[in-house]
């Protein structure tokens, strides 16, 4: 930490701003539950006993004004395509956005008239989670790799 | 929460003097609507005077998708429309296709299909009692259902080696035999699963938050309920004893010994009765499966390419929801003519209306409970 | 053209296995409710039918306009008492001379037994709505309106269901293309957010 390094006594650590919003960040990632189809039942099992996701501080809200990140876990159709755009438009900054599961990510195999062909036509995606639905294990992957990119965001000098 | 703009769909009325009608929206993002349902409410006061349910927030097209692709090909997306009981779906897809051929489908293949059948209608069950009793407010139900759940989708990865959406058989019988280790494990899951079951009736069916929520609430009566066209648990609950597993008996079933479970008042709570007694029911049949399990081949022998005669065929099946079933018109090809899929969520939904009006609005969501939906079987 | 190949037995003489020819040999199922409706409205079955003789596949075909008589009569008659009307749907066959076809499933659970009605009608002819009779009708017309565009007449309440509103097609018809016409791409708002 170059010029103060050693200058204190053991127990104080330093750090930059950057590192220590990031830290407080990604410890804190709360989702909000926006369960569509498959994969919803899949996100409510991460959440459940065995796999317990509040074990790293993410704790599933119902409401966007609430949450960080956006977890769209599921079949995007046109009808709800506006649906989502007015929930991510009431999330406060700073927000992520996972795509869960095959359907956010690309259509799946839904190539037909009804079925967005991906969530990133409407909102922008942080992390893609493959999988037809993902495993509570990959949602968990998806996760880390969230704040593994939180981690590296600079807040301070951009 | 969203879409507040096009509420106008009901229409408002108000009047000069006196109380104003509101009109709240529910959904298609809300925690308790199991998915994407979008409910407009209009109340006077608590009281439900009337309401629309707006749906089709998960419509994917695949019935269409069906008329485009081959049987076989057909059935992975048959796990995504009840994708809580995956093989449920499968099993009434593959029985649907078979009823066009005169297949012997080997005793083998019948009894894992009735065994997996009935695993697929325990989870279904736990999920639905999961979601529904933290809906009321009971949280410690939803983690314990949960881990008996987890149990019921490892029995499945063993076997079939998906967790969720199994694609579990396959037109004339089962893709391979299911391995040794997964009739142990069923059998060490049925008999630690009855005391479990006591587990949830110790919180929940002498409760009196429970029962205040749930007696009472929602009744329909057995002549509406027919004239409504619902199926499964809720015209059991109004006393009718009509399941498709004894009335039209599929798989292994004719040699099967259930009980059919019947409630009386019609009402949530006798709902929730004949689901608990329906899981017991599953465990009975499952451990009637294992023992009398015959060995053999799984498959019959089927041509390469699935060509059914021209023709139309019905053929519907007891999901966890209530009656599924498979209108396919053949045109002699490799691909349907016309896949339908009827809905059971879809059918059973058509009630909410007559089971909310003149309930209080909080009982809404309870009944939206106990109807046990899932959109992406009701959307199609 | 499978409802063609149903109708007319002697074009089909080709194909040994298709369920006709032990239908000229037997006789085929549901008779018996076949006398109930003709009992009380001579002539209404038009075509009688099933798929290998299976008795659940019992088809009849009915004119339009017999439909609401002949299925009240089914659902109140105590030989058939067909109570619950499992399936309502329709199917689309652009190259026949009355295109959309209607299918009633009905079930009977006092005798434990399935009938399937159908009518045949033209384009942008109406159905007289049969939701005064099941209940449960009311949805399942509103959603072969909004995917055939078939009307019925005194719904009470005819909108689209599945689709959004200002869908303007019918997806379901064999005319409309798998991947859909480009109804409702969704345009990105112009307003530039911060993680866009």
């Amino acid at each position: 930490m170059g010029i103060v390094e050693g200058k204190f006594s053991d127990n104080f650590i330093t750090s930059k701003v950057d590192s220590l919003v990031a830290w407080a960040r990604k410890s804190a990632l709360w989702p909000m539950t926006f369960g569509l189809a498959c994969c919803a039942i899949e996100m409510m099992a991460s959440g459940a006993a065995r796999y317990d996701f509040d074990r790293f501080g993410v704790i599933f809200r119902a409401t966007p004004r609430q949450s960080d990140v956006i977890i769209v876990a599921g079949t995007v159709t046109h009808k709800m395509g506006d649906a989502i755009r007015k929930v991510y438009d009431q999330m406060p900054e700073p927000r992520w956005v996972i795509a869960m599961g095959n359907c956010a990510t690309c259509g799946g195999p839904y190539a037909n008239y009804a079925v967005m062909q991906g969530v990133d036509e409407i909102i922008p995606v942080d992390v893609y989670v493959p999988g037809c639905p993902p495993r509570p294990e990959s949602l968990m992957w998806g996760v880390m790799q969230l704040q593994k990119k939180i981690e590296q965001e600079k807040y301070i000098r951009r | 929460m969203v879409g507040v703009a096009n509420v106008s769909r009901i229409e408002q009325q108000s009047t000069v003097h006196g109380t104003e009608e509101l009109v709240i929206n529910m959904g298609p993002q809300h925690p308790s609507t199991h998915g994407v349902l979008r409910v407009i409410l209009k109340l006077d006061g608590e009281t439900v005077n009337d309401l629309d349910c707006d749906i089709g927030y998960l419509h994917r097209g695949t019935e269409k998708i069906g008329e485009n692709i081959t049987y076989t090909m057909f059935i992975p997306y048959t796990d995504r429309l009840d994708y809580i009981a995956a093989p449920s779906n499968n099993l009434a897809w593959v029985t649907a296709v078979e009823k066009f051929f005169d297949w012997e489908i080997p005793m083998r293949a019948q009894y894992i299909r009735s065994m997996v059948g009935e695993l697929s209608r325990i989870a279904s069950h736990l999920l639905w009692l999961a979601t529904h009793a933290l809906d009321i407010g009971a949280m410690t139900v939803f983690l314990w259902c949960f881990r008996e759940r987890e149990m019921v989708l490892d029995l499945f990865e063993t076997a079939f080696g998906g967790r969720l959406t199994v694609n579990a058989f396959r037109l004339g019988g089962l893709h391979e035999d299911v391995p040794d280790k997964f009739l142990q494990l069923t059998q060490e899951f049925i008999d630690i699963f009855p005391s479990r079951i006591d587990d949830y009736e110790t919180l929940l069916t002498n409760n009196r938050i429970w029962l205040q929520r749930t007696r009472d609430v929602g009744i329909i009566s057995a002549e509406d309920a027919m004239d409504l066209g619902l199926t499964g648990p809720i015209i059991r609950g109004s006393g009718v004893s009509w399941d498709l597993r004894r009335a039209k008996p599929y798989a292994a079933y004719p040699y099967l010994d259930f009980v059919v479970p019947v409630g009386e008042n019609g009402d949530i709570y006798d709902r929730y009765l004949v689901r608990i007694e329906e899981l017991r029911q599953s465990t009975r049949i499952i451990q009637q499966c294992l023992e009398q399990l015959p060995g053999g081949p799984v498959t019959c022998k089927t041509p390469r390419t699935i060509k059914p005669p021209e023709g139309e065929i019905y053929h519907s099946i007891e999901n966890p929801k209530g009656e599924f079933g498979f209108y396919i018109v053949s045109d002699g090809t490799t691909t349907p003519y016309r896949v339908r899929i009827r809905p059971p969520s879809f059918i059973n939904l058509g009630g909410l209306k007559k089971l909310c009006v003149g309930q209080l609005v909080a009982d809404v969501v309870a009944i939206i409970g106990s109807i046990d939906i899932v959109l992406g079987e009701c959307d199609r | 053209m499978p409802d063609e190949v149903v109708e007319n037995s002697e074009e089909t003489n080709g194909a040994p296995d298709s369920g006709e020819t032990a239908e000229e040999v037997k006789t085929p199922p549901g008779e018996d409710l076949k006398e109930v409706v003709e009992s009380a409205f001579p002539g209404a079955v038009l075509e009688q039918s099933a798929y290998e003789d299976h008795e659940d596949e019992t088809t009849f075909v009915l004119g339009v306009d017999s439909l609401v008589a002949v299925a009240t009569h089914l659902r109140d008659h105590g030989d058939s008492l067909f109570k619950l009307l499992t399936d309502l749907t329709a199917a689309h066959y652009p190259e026949a001379e009355n295109p959309f076809e209607m299918l009633y499933h009905l079930y009977s659970i006092e005798h434990n037994r399935r009938l399937r009605l159908k009518v045949r009608i033209k384009e942008g002819q109406a159905v007289p709505t049969v939701s005064g009779i099941w209940t449960s009708a009311d949805w399942m017309e509103r959603e072969v309106y909004d995917l055939f565009g078939i009307e019925f007449e005194d719904h009470p309440d005819l909108r689209r269901i599945l689709l959004p509103d200002n869908w303007g097609s019918h997806p379901m018809r064999k005319d409309y293309p798998l991947e859909g016409r480009g109804e409702r791409i969704y345009t990105k708002p112009t307003r530039k957010e911060i993680g866009d």
